[in-house]
């Protein structure tokens, strides 16, 4: 039995909690705002890009002279999974998620004998996957000073993984991240990203190529990496502060409960303490 | 008499209006889209686009990317783009700089050096 004065601590301390998570809340609200548009604001550039180049890679694909970026290496032995996660914790499963889907993507294609490289982006994920996987980290994109996620820092993973398959060292590359659905749903994904692959393409009005098609895929099959990058990346901000605002909005809930929990028992105690001490009184009174 | 003219970067959209003529420069040289162009997609270099709208004339510093030019409309997605009043000296070092970190690990070795070269062009003009 917990004695009066700790109960009261006890309670006191659960409400600070509850003030630092409901302000974690509003914060993650208001970001999320600002990470929606962010989303928003870059569909039209990428869903205008894919349209454009669905159309060239069907066109171009099936030559032999297509780009290594679209046509692949030949091979598929090496895969590099880039990890997107969170730099932050306390957003409820956000980044579980993601290196669950990572984790069971490696596992499956260790044991079906291939060879597997990891990129993480983000601290959270690293930790999580270092006890397992640690010997197949490749490298890692610290995002930690970063305020605002932009282009930039997108361009700069892509010219990192594309070095890399410049340099001959993997044959695939997967992107894992959150996609996001709603503050309560975000979906864990992973998105092939080099070679390249397009959803269908729609046929669309015969265009003149300026250059050649095959020099304006060569040139634009980079930036597009980029692009579902950036893509990846705005997604998992918006997932972020989405897991974050219900998780901290269920915390700020459990907080509440328990403060009422607790005040029912600081109530009882301190009853049954003046229960006690008029009985020791009375009782003492009758002995006379 | 007008065509639809958007401007796309990554992150945003940075203009979407009525416009007569539109000056890209095009990897293979500038060219002007008006209305009824024929359809043709074409790459960009980096350089200086004019927009010619009802309400005015605009420029835009962009970097690389492409226009996709149709009878009708003119959408030009940039990776780098700029209202020119914005293309601070400053600004087009860290392009250039950039730039020629992208052609430090590009296969085409002489495209890369054609962007670089464009690039240091396009700061001479627009750094005065």
């Amino acid at each position: 039995m917990p004695s009066l004065k700790d109960l009261k601590n006890r309670i006191g301390s659960v409400k600070n909690t509850r003030k630092i998570t409901k302000a974690m809340q509003m914060v993650a609200a208001a970001k999320l705002r600002r990470a929606q548009d962010a989303a928003v604001a870059a569909r039209p550039y990428a869903e205008r890009m894919n349209a454009v180049m669905a159309g060239l890679a069907a066109s171009v694909g099936q030559s032999d002279s297509a780009p290594r970026l679209l046509a692949g290496t030949g091979r598929d032995q090496v895969q590099l999974l880039v990890v997107m996660t969170a730099e932050r914790g306390l957003c409820g499963g956000f980044n579980s998620t993601i290196v669950r889907l990572a984790r069971a993507k490696a596992t499956e294609l260790l044991a079906a004998g291939k060879t597997v490289k990891i990129l993480t982006v983000g601290k959270k994920g690293r930790e999580q996957l270092r006890r397992d996987y640690e010997r197949y980290f490749v490298g890692h994109v610290d995002l930690t000073e970063v305020k605002r996620v932009g282009y930039a820092n997108a361009q700069g993973i892509a010219r990192d993984v594309l070095a890399r398959f410049e340099g001959g060292e993997f044959d695939v590359a997967t992107i894992f991240f959150n996609r996001f659905q709603s503050v309560i749903s975000q979906v864990p994904t992973a998105q092939q990203i080099i070679p390249a692959k397009f959803e269908a393409a729609s046929t669309n009005a015969l265009y003149d190529y300026e250059p050649s098609e095959e020099a304006i895929l060569a040139d634009l099959l980079p930036r597009n990496v980029a692009t579902q990058i950036f893509t990846a990346l705005l997604e998992n901000g918006a997932s972020e502060q989405g897991a974050r605002m219900s998780a901290m909005d269920n915390a700020t809930r459990n907080a509440g409960d328990m403060i009422n929990r607790l005040t029912i028992q600081y109530n009882r105690s301190r009853q049954a303490a003046i229960t006690k001490e008029l009985i020791e009184i009375i009782s003492g009174a009758e002995a006379l | 008499m007008a065509v639809q003219f958007d401007l796309v970067s990554p992150e945003r959209r940075l203009a979407s209006v009525q416009a007569t003529e539109v000056q890209i420069p095009g990897a293979d040289g500038d060219l002007t889209a008006m209305e009824g162009h024929a359809p043709t997609i074409t790459t960009l270099r980096p350089g200086v686009l004019k927009v010619v709208a009802t309400d005015g004339i605009k420029s835009y510093v962009v970097i690389g990317g492409f226009a996709e030019i149709s009878a009708t409309s003119v959408s030009v997605l940039a990776e780098r783009a700029v209202p020119i009043e914005e293309a601070t000296p400053a600004l087009m070092d860290s392009f250039l700089a950039e730039v020629r970190d992208a052609a430090s690990i590009a296969e085409d070795k002489d495209a890369a050096e054609k962007t670089v070269a464009d690039m240091m062009a396009l700061r001479a003009a627009t750094g005065a």
